[in-house]
């Protein structure tokens, strides 16, 4: 199966061991992985900000980069659900429009990727360790993606599971609201972190590069001991 | 404008909520239980959505046929012996009010809880005028007593306060001698409220829904203080927002059980009283005379417009309750008396984007609220939309994010500018980095270095991983 990879400008920038996870895991699932070089940022940082304009021509240019893919797979549940928000931001262009239409429909997050048109809840993978799993907001609730890594992450073998408390609640990312709000969000990523420390687990996994940067940078600015892993890489490890 | 209750700005109250360690307790404590309770609710009612999807229709209906509804209610409350008063403004509201108090000659008002009252700042007119004003719901008598601190949460607006803080405040301002235990507390609220009710010439209240097909009002209360409020005092004022009516019993059923639901968790509060026009000759009890005042006060604003769904709220604060800004900054950080998503989706479209721009930002988009809005309000959609508002139409923006904006738009929507840009970001970034990472970013960079590490930029980005692996891992 020809796969696309939307790696995500976060990704490709800061998180490159996420991106080459994800191609391994993808081809070692039995697809054949195309980069499309042409992609750049999906646009939501600016979107998100209200500058709805100075978007647009960011997404056109991902509709057309991505206008040839079968299966479009990207490690970031928030940017795939911005790849389906453009079918609304475009839905009174009739050019736009329906290429906007087309290319929500065959947009997936990894593990939704695997688990519903794969088929597969097994990777084969083995990791050592006690991890917790952050559910970033944009993944389940704008995505709708909740089932696929919690079902993926159970058949890891070798991982102890530990659920964390409040998991459902923001971390406090929210893209520039970090940066615009930084004192609501210092105090939301604080939270989260104590949650993670309850825990006990050595490992926290996620599957939004944005969200683990925000709650892995205070983190490793507060000394905790905890590792801040994506999932693509917890089941790339064999 | 009216709704105001702060003059200083957004991030001196952010600050002060911030550091209130109380306050932030008993808001954590409150979303923990009010949220198991909400969800367990939903539960125990089964099919949840398509409670929704029917609630959002009947609120959407209303809103659609909003001047037929009105009308019939006007007519209908008027047939029953009634007065409405349509009040375009706030000012308009109180005057009326004002008016009915001095022609009764009263000197007394119990009040149940009214939003939309505390929107117009009643009270404080009705005190200006030299009447005394008593408000009977618990959580607002603690705060009228306590120097008229604003409410914090429209349903439960005493939130920010603990026990041993309202035992302090009854000591101080009503010789309170007993202990913080709420039962205490509660009861001697309530011996005092007492005589209240029973020398009160006017009684106000607000209204959860009007029923239009019968000119009735309905007031969903957990304390019973409105059937006193309705009941003793000669002279009733009902005061309502004007999109709070449905056309019949059968959409009010639905929407209370939605209403007490998502507010508390509970399948019925213990007191729905609904009151149709002033006392008949066979009632025994009741107003002898009965004013409705309909309050627009910018409401019909909104009506057509991109934010007409706002409109569809029931008032039940399930948003706020599971906001996590609100749990970290409370409801005064907002500054108007509508605070979490439906306040900061409210607030600036009836107070004006001067006195709230900052609210669409004070949001992650997380769509929490979105999730539980019983009504199925898009509120983050909502705020998104204040943000390209204040953006597009307002110019009111700072310049430099605008230019910021602008040149991430241009970056981000060509392949060879964007190419060249995270080509060379870890060399531009070089001057800050130590190690892998960056601790001390300028610029935008800054507000987030100040509180985490920042990765530094990839050398080998993920895209030249990938082209090298086609070359058989050459580098390039």
């Amino acid at each position: 199966m020809k796969v696309t990879l939307f790696a995500t400008c976060l990704v490709d920038m800061f998180q490159s061991n996420v991106g080459i996870a994800t191609v391994e895991l993808l081809e070692h699932l039995g697809c054949e992985i195309d980069f499309p070089t042409a992609q750049v940022c999906c646009g939501q940082p600016s979107y998100n900000s209200g500058y709805v304009k100075e978007s647009k021509e960011a997404m056109k240019t991902m509709i057309n980069t991505f206008s040839h893919a079968e299966y479009i797979v990207s490690p970031s549940g928030s940017c795939v659900a911005m790849f389906h928000e453009y079918k609304h931001i475009f839905k009174d262009d009739p050019v736009w429009g329906p290429k906007a239409k087309e290319l929500a429909s065959k947009s997936y997050e990894l593990t939704q990727f695997i688990v519903d048109v794969l088929k597969i809840e097994d990777v084969g993978a083995r990791f050592k360790g006690k991890v917790t799993y952050h559910t970033s907001c944009h993944m389940t609730r704008l995505l709708g993606v909740k089932k696929a890594p919690m079902v993926l992450l159970s058949n890891v073998r070798d991982l102890e599971f530990t659920e964390l408390p409040g998991k459902e609640q923001c971390c406090g990312f929210g893209g520039t609201f970090s940066v615009k709000m930084a004192q609501i969000s210092e105090q939301m990523v604080d939270e989260k972190v104590a949650h993670v420390e309850e825990t006990g687990a050595d490992y926290l996994i996620g599957a939004d590069a944005g969200c683990l940067m925000n709650i892995g940078g205070r983190i490793e600015r507060n000394l905790k001991p905890i590792k801040v892993l994506h999932i693509a890489e917890i089941l790339n490890s064999r | 404008m009216s709704m105001k209750i702060s003059t200083s700005d957004f991030k001196e109250r952010v600050d002060k909520g911030i550091q209130d360690s109380f306050m932030r307790g008993a808001v954590v404590g409150a979303q923990e239980r009010m949220g198991t309770r909400r969800l367990d609710a939903t539960i125990e009612l089964g099919n949840w959505e398509e409670w929704r999807k029917h609630g959002e229709e009947i609120r959407k209906h209303v809103l659609d046929h909003l001047d037929y509804y009105l009308e019939q209610l006007s007519e209908n409350v008027t047939k029953r012996g009634g007065h409405v008063f349509f009040a375009q403004t706030a000012e308009q509201a109180n005057e009326y009010i004002k008016g009915v108090i001095k022609e009764k000659n009263a000197k007394k008002v119990v009040k149940a809880k009214s939003m939309v009252t505390e929107e117009i700042h009643l009270n404080q007119c009705l005190e200006d005028a030299g009447c005394e004003v008593i408000e009977t719901d618990l959580g607002e008598y603690i705060l009228q007593v306590d120097d008229h601190d604003p409410p914090s949460h429209i349903v439960v607006p005493a939130l920010h306060k603990n026990k041993e803080q309202i035992r302090d405040v009854f000591s101080e301002k009503l010789g309170y001698k007993k202990t913080e235990k709420p039962e205490e507390l509660a009861w001697h609220a309530r011996e005092m409220l007492r005589q209240e009710y029973l020398t009160a010439d006017v009684g106000i209240t607000g209204c959860n829904f009007a029923v239009a097909e019968t000119g009735s009002i309905s007031l969903v209360t957990n304390e019973g203080n409105a059937d006193l409020v309705t009941s003793l005092p000669k002279t009733q004022i009902t005061v309502m927002g004007m999109e709070r009516l449905v056309p019949t019993f059968d959409e009010m059923e639905v929407l209370v059980s939605l209403l007490t639901r998502s507010a508390v968790g509970q399948k019925l509060t213990s007191y729905i009283t609904v009151l149709t026009g002033p006392r008949e000759e066979h009632d025994v009890d009741g107003p002898e005379d009965f004013h409705l005042v309909i309050v627009d006060n910018g409401r019909s604003s909104i009506l057509g417009g991109e934010f007409q769904s706002i409109l569809q709220c029931i008032r039940c604060a399930a948003c706020i309750n599971v906001c996590p800004v609100y749990r970290h900054v409370g409801g005064h950080s907002y500054g108007s008396i509508y605070s979490g998503p439906i306040g900061a989706v409210l607030s600036p479209l009836l107070g004006g984007y001067d006195n709230y721009k900052e609210l669409p930002y004070a949001s992650t988009l997380c769509g929490a609220c979105t999730e539980v809005c019983p009504v199925k309000i898009p509120l983050h959609e909502l705020l998104h939309k204040h943000r390209q508002t204040i953006v597009e139409k307002e110019g009111k923006a700072p310049i430099s994010e605008k230019l910021a904006m602008k040149a991430f738009g241009l970056g981000a929507a060509s392949p060879s500018l964007y190419n060249l840009g995270s080509k060379f970001a870890p060399t531009a970034m070089l001057p800050f980095t130590s190690g892998d990472k960056i601790s001390k970013g300028i610029g935008p960079l800054k507000a987030w270095t100040e509180i985490r590490e920042l990765p530094a930029p990839n050398k080998e980005r993920f895209r030249d991983w990938f082209k090298n692996r086609d070359k058989g891992g050459e580098p390039s």
